[in-house]
Order: C-alpha cells, then structure tokens, then sequence
C-alpha cells in the first residue's frame, strides 16, 4: 500500500515528509517525547521518543516515516530504556516534586508515571545550581532545567529575541540568558513570549499563578500523559 | 486475611529518619484496615511500640533520608534484621526537601544558624547526645541496599495498604496509576 508504514504490527498512514512522531500522532498512537513541540525545529536531544525501525533505534521524532517502515514502539525494552532515561534526568537535577510548582503538570514526572519509576536508582547528583528571580512575571529555577532546549527555541524562531541559549558540555552544560548582566530581567524576554509557556518542567515558570490549580487537580493527576496522544499542546497549567 | 490461631505472624518494623513523620500518619490512614493487618503481622521496633532496637523480622519500612550519624546507625540495624526493606516516601527515596541543604557547606549552615545574635560568635551545640549531622542528607539507597521503593510524599492510606499486602502476600507489589504519585 502507498504512504503506509507499521507501528507495532498495526498499519500507519503518512504523508511524505513526515516523521515517525508526526504520523503516530497524526493516527493517534501515543509515542512519549520531551523536546519535541510540533511547530518548533526538531531537536532529537531527549531520546525518549526512540523506537526500533527495521530494527534499530532511531528517534521518532527526526527519523522520516517511508514505506514499509517496520517500527517498534511499545516494547518492554524499550520501556525501561525510557524509565531509564527519566532516572538519569531526576538524579542530573534537584527535582524534588513535593516542593515544586509545577507537580502534577510537569512532562517528566507524568512520563516517571507513566513508565513507573519508583525510584530514581542512580546516585543523586545534587548539582549545585541557582535560581534567577530577578524578572518581575517569571521565575527561572535552574535546578529544574533538563536542557530540552525548548526555550531556546521558542525564544529564537518564534519570539525573534534569542534570550535562552545552552552554554558548555556534558556535564557542564547548563541554560543561560542574553543580558549583559546574565539575569532574565535585563533580557528581552517578556512574560507574553512564547518560550515562558513552553518549558515541560518547573524551570521557566510564571509568577503569582503557580497554587491557581490545585494539587491533585492538575493535568496528569487526572490522566496519564498518554491519553494526549492526538494533541500536540502541553496542556495548560493554569 | 484471617489467620489460624497458630499461624506465625509477620513481623513489621517502621522507623522515620530525616522525615516529618507524615508517612507514619499516612500509615495510620489505612484507618480499620489495621485492624486486619494486626491479624496477620506484629510490629516491632517502631513508634507504635517504643521498642528501641529491632530483633529479626520481616518487612521493614523506613521513612526519611540519612541525615546524621544516628540515622546510619539506625537504618543499618534495620538493613541486618529485616527480609526485606522498603523506602517510604519522597525523603527516603532522593533525600526529599531535607536534602535542599545539600548545596550548602554543613559548617556554614551551622554557624549561620547558631550564631548569636548578641557576640556575633557561633555557639553550636555540641552535646555529646546530638548525633553528628552528615555532610549530607543521603537516600536510604546510598547507605543501604534498599529492596523497593514506595514513592509519595506522602503515599497515600490506599498506596501503603496496597503495597504492604503485596508484599505480605507474597506479590511484587505495583501501584496502579491512581496510586503513583511523588507528591
């Protein structure tokens, strides 16, 4: 058949230029990512929409969908690479969920549920890192930050301003902002931006709404972060 | 869960380290189903007997990351008589908020804290009743080898129940989605 492809044996259509994410969603097949945002530049750097194609990994949301494609999504190894990969990003930073703003709405708790992790099994690293609380609306915590890049994005191909941008390697890589002084406050950004509602985290977060919804009300308390599997939006906070 | 007269009971101990306590209530929240736990387990050391040390048993839960010398002790008399050991909540599992002061030096916390106001010198207490403060406040997995982990902050009545009759009865406890939570 034209333009079809297989995700886990059931037969996907695809337009030509697609990638394996787009399709899936597209069908409503629900395949777990982080950086991904589908208006934005691919990113391919969380890894966690990775699946088998043909037989090896790729991830699903750079790979282009072509046909006869045989894509593995949901396995139970790739399930514990991804529960795997939400350990290493909880044990990076300080997340500390009790005390967060964001809990409840935050992308990489909802994926910790969704692939049950019960702990995060790696040494902790404890990184020493700081908070920017200079900007009058938003608050920038960046011991929450998983180096997404979505900010970065957002910030430069959307708002036009190039006020995030990821500086060092490995584990020296860390967020920072385009102000002569470093702070939010003396950058470009403004509350109305883009890249202030797109991070997945607690780490970019607006000031004075954060307790509006209360805990236990929010997105994923109420539904796994796979039931979005037809909607591209991070669901709002608010 | 009824159990014959002769029938030998599980033997549970608790204990909350560098925690706030809130798992123990939340353990209290499985309300008249204790009733039903004391037919089938007994408790040792724990708060609810102010027994001090453990002696052999099965199942221990330890609530609170390791935060002091005292604590070490404590979780490793836990680890050499219990089957199995469980970390209890958020604290336990990533040393929770208590583990918000890993950034910092522990000597400029303390003499920041016990500094008088009133000679500007640092008295810190010293008695030899104090346990010493770690450098660090550690998850139970980094002191000792931890069997499984039983998320929440606390986890709820309904989660503790579920994930203590698994065990009880012999099942790799799971929590279904409605029970996962980490805050």
């Amino acid at each position: 058949m034209d333009n079809e492809f297989t995700i886990d044996e059931q037969p996907v259509p695809f337009k030509p230029g697609q990638t394996i994410l787009e399709a899936a969603k597209a069908a409503g097949i629900y395949i777990p990512h982080l950086c991904f945002q589908a208006d934005f530049k691919r990113h391919g750097g969380c890894k966690m929409c990775t699946v088998l194609v043909n037989g090896r990994t790729q991830t699903a949301c750079t790979h282009k969908a072509a046909v006869g494609q045989e894509v593995d999504v949901n396995t139970p190894e790739l399930d514990a690479m991804r529960r795997s990969l939400v350990q290493m990003l909880f044990v990076e930073g300080n997340h500390f969920c009790p005390g967060c703003e964001k809990s409840g709405a935050c992308q990489l708790q909802a994926l910790g549920y969704e692939y049950e992790m019960m702990s995060p099994h790696f040494v902790e690293l404890y990184p020493s890192r700081g908070v920017d609380a200079s900007h009058p609306d938003v608050l920038i915590d960046f011991n929450r930050c998983i180096l997404c890049e979505l900010c970065v994005r957002a910030s430069r191909d959307v708002d036009g301003k190039e006020v995030f941008a990821v500086a060092g390697r490995g584990l020296d890589a860390h967020l920072i902002i385009n102000s002569p002084t470093g702070k939010l406050v003396d950058s470009a950004f403004a509350v109305t931006d883009r890249a202030a509602e797109v991070c997945p985290v607690g780490a970019i977060l607006k000031k004075g709404v954060g307790f509006a919804t209360a805990i236990g009300d929010r997105p994923y308390d109420r539904e796994s972060i796979s039931a979005e599997a037809e909607s591209c939006e991070i669901p709002e906070v608010r | 869960m009824s159990a014959a007269p002769d029938k030998v009971k599980v033997r549970l101990a608790t204990t909350s380290l560098a925690g706030c306590f809130g798992c123990h209530m939340s353990f209290l929240d499985i309300d008249e189903r204790l009733f039903e736990l004391v037919e089938v387990a007994e408790f040792d050391r724990s708060p609810l007997t102010d027994i001090k040390h453990c002696g052999p048993c099965d199942i221990a839960l330890v609530e609170g990351g390791v935060c002091n010398a005292d604590n070490v002790h404590v979780v490793r008399e836990l680890r050499a008589n219990a089957k199995i050991l469980v970390a209890v909540g958020a604290c336990a599992i990533n040393g929770g908020l208590p583990a918000l002061r890993n950034r910092f030096d522990i000597q400029d916390i303390l003499t920041r804290v016990y500094r008088d106001p009133v000679t500007d010198h640092p008295c810190v207490p010293n008695s030899p009743e104090l346990p010493l403060p770690l450098d660090k406040v550690y998850p139970l997995n980094e002191i000792v080898r931890v069997d499984y982990s039983l998320p929440g902050c606390p986890p709820s009545g309904d989660a503790i129940w579920k994930f203590l009759t698994d065990l009880i009865l012999g099942r790799m406890p799971r929590l279904e989605r409605s029970l996962l939570h980490y805050d």
